[in-house]
């Protein structure tokens, strides 16, 4: 795109030269200059025949909230695993930003350059306590090396103790995640997400096994995140997704059925025969 | 940094105990064995110098499997297999140090004159240099796990597949060393030795050297992982045990610390086979025997994975039951290593360490 010597107008933006209407594309980082964080284009993922994903596309705005709704088989999971690297699609396209090729990298480099994911089942180290679950998930250089000779920078410290907080775990920072009540591992796993600093959330089931005061705590946390982060919040508790959506995608048989605010979503007659009308 | 966060690695107690283990190994146990006159009831006898020195090298490849087994979850069934390889590279040093005093008479090693060989097969060249063997006890074992865990890892080849894998890897090894003709000495393997470094192995002082080295390797490699397993790395490798995909999607590759932990465990092998060979007086392929690398399991398994001293004890522990089972029912001790294997996995899933840490805690109540 450099190349494209327009000749309109040559300004300097973030150091780096920008000519005409074209950009740089910095190799390896987030670029958003388009509006779009997340292209799926005709995605398929095919097990044993059986199509998980069958050719599903699906846009996500930089900075927006959205909810993926659909009734089980529905795709929810592998279009994570998708997005995450884990699975790799059969055809299709899938770009993070303007220049990510999801298809092409594997799931810590795609961890790395800002997608992070909650998984349906809370998973945090066991073994390890909340404070250590937060050390391991900061957004530091994570080779081998760095591991070996790291020491806890007063900057980290303060940043896990303010991610401790917002989570409410602070009091519990010593204890081994392992010990946690199923309602703190969300928090806590939420948290570790927090902590690495991604632009893109994926959430499978947040508020699985929440009170209804931790389900209100965390669609507050949600909506205060969107903006400055993009959020897929994959969930089946319908008031949770009323209360926070505002884009809705509706799956069913691996592709997008519906797409639009709640209300257009609850009206729309083929959503309500596959899942809402049962 | 390093320096910084050493004396942290163990509390007072640790220490104490380190100290006094030191105290014991590189002092007492050498004293009594040298300057004590030998009708002296306090007397060691050089039976037992060899017999604690061999269990000091079976507990460094215990201590080397904690590492990858009990922290990163890796369990390998041919660790046997970078122990002996240790033990061949030194065992080449001592094969040639012979000189022309072997039965043959030749410069070459003995096995080579009688398979009628004219000359040193271009793999064993520069064995003859010490420096150089050095190098290969720690290299041989270190590539070679190094490449088997890149492909292994990169495919993500896990739990109870890896283990077979390694099974089959060291009797796959063990086999090509029982032929006479890949020139390690065939079912023989190296043995006779004469001296090491110049210094005779008959000697009784090259003896209690031999003793001592054992003991402040077993201590440094103990501190090497302690260091290790307290580190970020450390806790990286306990993460990936546990929950593996989530430490992917933390952004980590956890490839390279699976590589770090199982070749670092393959080199520590590599020593302990080496500091093993001239104290046992013998290298031979079966120690690579697949039951040997189960073994070594076991005694990392009865101490207590995860602990780093639990192995050291339960290789002591299993060994020294060993040595006294082997003279008073040799027949049995399978079956008995086979019932202590269920007996632990059942009753004591944390080993020795686990029964003293709840002893602890119920007497604390």
């Amino acid at each position: 795109m450099q190349h494209m010597k327009a000749e309109l107008t040559t300004s300097e933006i973030d150091g780096s030269e920008v000519t005409g209407l074209a950009h740089v594309a910095t190799p390896g980082a987030l670029d958003l200059s388009h509006g779009t964080v997340l292209y799926l284009d005709a995605v398929t993922v095919s097990f044993d025949g059986f199509r998980a994903l069958n050719e599903l596309s699906l846009t996500v705005d930089a900075g927006e909230l959205r909810c993926i709704i659909g009734p089980n088989g529905a795709g929810k999971t592998t279009l994570m695993d998708v997005i995450t690297g884990k699975t790799r699609p059969d055809s299709g396209t899938a770009y993070f930003g303007q220049t990510l090729d999801l298809t092409r990298l594997n799931e810590h480099e795609i961890a790395g350059s800002g997608i992070g994911r909650k998984f349906q089942k809370p998973t945090v180290f066991e073994h390890h306590t909340v404070f250590e679950n937060l050390e391991l998930a900061i957004k530091v250089d994570k080779g081998i090396w760095t591991s070996l000779f790291w020491r806890l920078g007063a900057e980290q410290k303060d940043r896990i103790a303010a991610t401790l907080d917002l989570i409410g775990l602070s009091a519990l920072a010593g204890r081994e995640a392992g010990t946690l009540s199923h309602g703190q591992k969300q928090w806590l796993e939420i948290g570790m997400l927090l902590a690495q600093e991604p632009k893109l959330l994926l959430l499978d089931e947040p508020v699985a096994g929440m009170t209804d005061a931790e389900r209100e705590r965390t669609a507050e946390l949600f909506t205060s995140l969107a903006g400055e982060h993009s959020l897929i919040v994959v969930e089946h508790d319908m008031e949770f997704v009323t209360s926070i959506a505002r884009k809705v995608t509706v799956l069913h048989e691996g592709r997008v059925l519906a797409e639009g605010t709640m209300e257009h979503v609850q009206n729309n007659e083929q959503v309500i025969e596959v899942y809402l009308g049962r | 940094m390093v320096i910084e966060r050493l004396p942290h690695l163990y509390g007072t107690k640790g220490w104490l105990v380190i100290a006094a283990f030191l105290a014991l190994v590189c002092v007492l146990m050498p004293a009594l064995y040298l300057a004590v006159p030998e009708d002296s009831p306090f007397h060691v006898p050089a039976w037992l110098i060899t017999l604690l020195g061999k269990i000091m090298c079976y507990a460094l490849v215990a201590l080397a499997m904690d590492l990858v087994w009990g922290y990163t979850g890796i369990l390998s069934l041919g660790h046997g297999l970078f122990f002996a390889l240790g033990g061949y590279a030194l065992g080449m040093y001592l094969m040639r140090m012979i000189g022309r005093e072997g039965e043959s008479g030749s410069e070459l090693p003995d096995f080579m004159v009688f398979l009628d060989w004219k000359e040193l097969p271009w793999y064993w060249a520069g064995t003859d240099q010490f420096w150089y063997c050095a190098l290969l006890i720690v290299l041989a074992p270190g590539l070679l796990a190094l490449v088997f865990g890149y492909f292994a890892f990169r495919s993500r080849i896990k739990g109870v597949y890896f283990s077979i894998i390694t099974q089959a890897l060291t009797f796959a090894a063990m086999l090509l060393f029982f032929r006479n003709d890949t020139g390690f000495g065939g079912n023989n393997g190296f043995t006779d030795f004469k001296r090491i470094l110049g210094f005779s192995l008959a000697d009784p002082a090259t003896k209690a050297t031999l003793f001592i080295a054992s003991g402040v390797t077993l201590i440094l490699a103990l501190l090497l992982c302690r260091y290790i397993v307290t580190s970020k790395l450390g806790r990286v490798l306990t993460a990936i045990r546990d929950t593996e995909s989530r430490v992917r999607f933390c952004g980590y590759n956890p490839l390279p610390y699976k590589l770090f932990a199982w070749t670092l465990s393959a080199m520590l092998c590599g020593i302990a086979g080496a500091l093993y060979v001239p104290q046992v007086g013998i290298i031979n392929p079966s120690e690579m025997s697949p039951a040997n690398s189960i073994e070594i399991a076991i005694w990392t398994a009865v101490g207590g994975r995860g602990t780093l001293v639990g192995p050291i004890i339960g290789a002591a522990l299993v060994n020294g039951a060993k040595s006294w089972f082997t003279v008073a029912f040799p027949e049995y001790w399978l079956y008995f290593l086979g019932l202590l294997f269920i007996l632990v996995t059942l009753f004591l899933p944390q080993g020795v360490m686990g029964l003293a840490q709840r002893l602890r805690s119920k007497c604390n109540t």
